[in-house]
């Protein structure tokens, strides 16, 4: 099926009076990894969930090649802080598969494969809050593959994480980029967007101020913010 | 201070000798307790995850109401049902006043806004956490309501204790509804009082102390079986 372009035309969110993000106007195609950068207030979050269909619009449209319905079911989110349902490490994977119909045994046959390919597969029956903060990042991820989205939206899925989950986390992503899967990331590591960004969108003040590709982008930013941004300059 | 050690040394000799009508009185509490628990839980917990997810007009008045209705007086409950179940009321063509079903139907009503309003402060808690987890997932408003009844379980425990212990202690709703009537309505509370009246008071005291018991040996035995102290669970 075929979901992209993903066209977002004058895309506003605005809460209690405020514009958090907006106007956008973008159009991402189906190939790569789109990394979202800017500094912290700049919406990227919003912006995020706001593409992924979580957060209401106030304005404008969102509009992916299918019909709605069928984009939802083939997408996936994962979160900066990773939600763990109270079950345990299994049953967490299991648990999108499920809500597709799947009988428990096939979900969880399923979700001991993913999990072993996360690096989870030892501790497949410990309850899911007991687990570290990498090891949550990794089981959220899992979760969010497990059903094969063709979109996977992360929300800086390396915050907070040392270097050696850091690793593991981005090399998990680069597997399922190439396997196919469109990634659409936030983060505030400047090494990570240089290691995973096919093309970068940089946001200030709930706007896109740059969105080109990451040669371009860090060979050289077109605006004064972008550059300031990069130089490690206090961009508000 | 004499009345209670006899009151303790009548429940003792009560449990020890197996007493014939203490058996078959607490059996009929349990029964009528532990029913109209089962059926409240049947009706508050599917009723407070719906209150925790669903978004609708009248929704903080509802639970304005549920909580306002947790101090509902139990004697003018079993006054409205008496009045339903009464002969010239609408339901009094089943003959169910001075039955047990007549006071497991006031312990429903009495015990449905406790559970519902325990539970749901639980479940509103959890559905923070799972909100945009859930709706990322698509999952349907079903979908939503099971996930939080199964995951919010050992909270939903606590919810179904405090209701039991209300409604094992209740005496003024199953009085009206139920009569006391010896080996047909008569339980723990209506017995106690019974027998404080007639100035039985070691016979109440020991009830009383027996009644004691069986609240604590069933709260026990359910976190047992639920197993919510146990390392890793909830």
């Amino acid at each position: 099926m075929q979901m992209f372009p993903l066209k977002a035309t004058g895309a506003q969110v605005r809460r209690r009076g405020k514009v958090l993000v907006g106007p956008v106007d973008l159009t991402l195609g189906g190939q790569g990894t789109s990394i979202i950068i800017g500094p912290n207030g700049a919406g990227k979050t919003t912006l995020l969930k706001m593409l992924h269909g979580i957060v209401r619009m106030n304005g404008g449209s969102l509009d992916w090649a299918c019909p709605l319905e069928e984009a939802q079911k083939h997408q996936a989110f994962v979160f900066q802080t990773p939600v763990m349902m109270r079950r345990s490490v299994i049953d967490n994977i299991a648990y999108p598969l499920r809500l597709t119909g799947l009988s428990r045994r096939q979900a969880r046959s399923r979700a001991a494969d993913w999990a072993a390919r996360v690096g989870l597969g030892e501790i497949l029956e410990r309850q899911a809050t007991m687990l570290s903060g990498g090891e949550r990042q990794k089981l959220a991820l899992a979760r969010a593959l497990v059903r094969e989205p063709q979109v996977l939206f992360l929300d800086e899925p390396c915050a907070a994480l040392d270097g050696r989950a850091t690793r593991e986390i981005e090399e998990i992503l680069a597997h399922a980029a190439g396997s196919g899967t469109r990634l659409i990331m936030s983060t505030h590591n400047m090494g990570q967007a240089r290691r995973l960004a096919d093309e970068v969108i940089f946001v200030l003040q709930g706007r896109i101020h740059e969105f080109r590709p990451a040669a371009e982008f860090f060979a050289g930013p077109e605006t004064a913010q972008a550059r300031a941004f990069l130089n490690g300059d206090i961009v508000e | 201070m004499n009345d209670l050690w006899a009151g303790l040394s009548q429940a003792f000799w009560l449990l020890v000798t197996l007493d014939a009508d203490l058996v078959e009185i607490t059996l009929r509490s349990l029964r009528v307790t532990l029913t109209a628990l089962v059926v409240a839980c049947a009706i508050a917990l599917p009723l407070a995850a719906f209150l925790a997810v669903r978004r609708f007009r009248m929704r903080r008045a509802t639970i304005a109401v549920l909580n306002a209705l947790m101090g509902l007086p139990p004697v003018v409950v079993g006054l409205v049902v008496y009045v339903f179940l009464s002969r010239a009321g609408p339901f009094g063509v089943f003959g169910l006043l001075f039955t047990p079903t007549a006071m497991i139907i006031a312990q429903v009503i009495i015990v449905v806004p406790l559970v519902a309003s325990v539970a749901h402060q639980s479940l509103r808690e959890l559905w923070s956490d799972y909100h945009d987890l859930l709706i990322s997932m698509n999952a349907t408003q079903f979908q939503r309501i099971q996930a939080l009844l199964w995951d919010g379980r050992r909270a939903l425990l606590t919810a179904a204790l405090a209701g039991f212990g209300r409604a094992i202690g209740e005496v003024g709703a199953i009085m009206v509804v139920g009569g006391n009537i010896d080996h047909a309505t008569r339980v723990l509370t209506t017995a106690i009082a019974l027998e404080t009246g007639k100035g039985e008071f070691a016979m109440a005291l020991g009830l009383g102390f027996v009644l004691i018991a069986l609240a604590i040996a069933v709260n026990l035995a359910i976190h047992w079986l639920g197993r919510t102290e146990s390392e890793g669970r909830w």
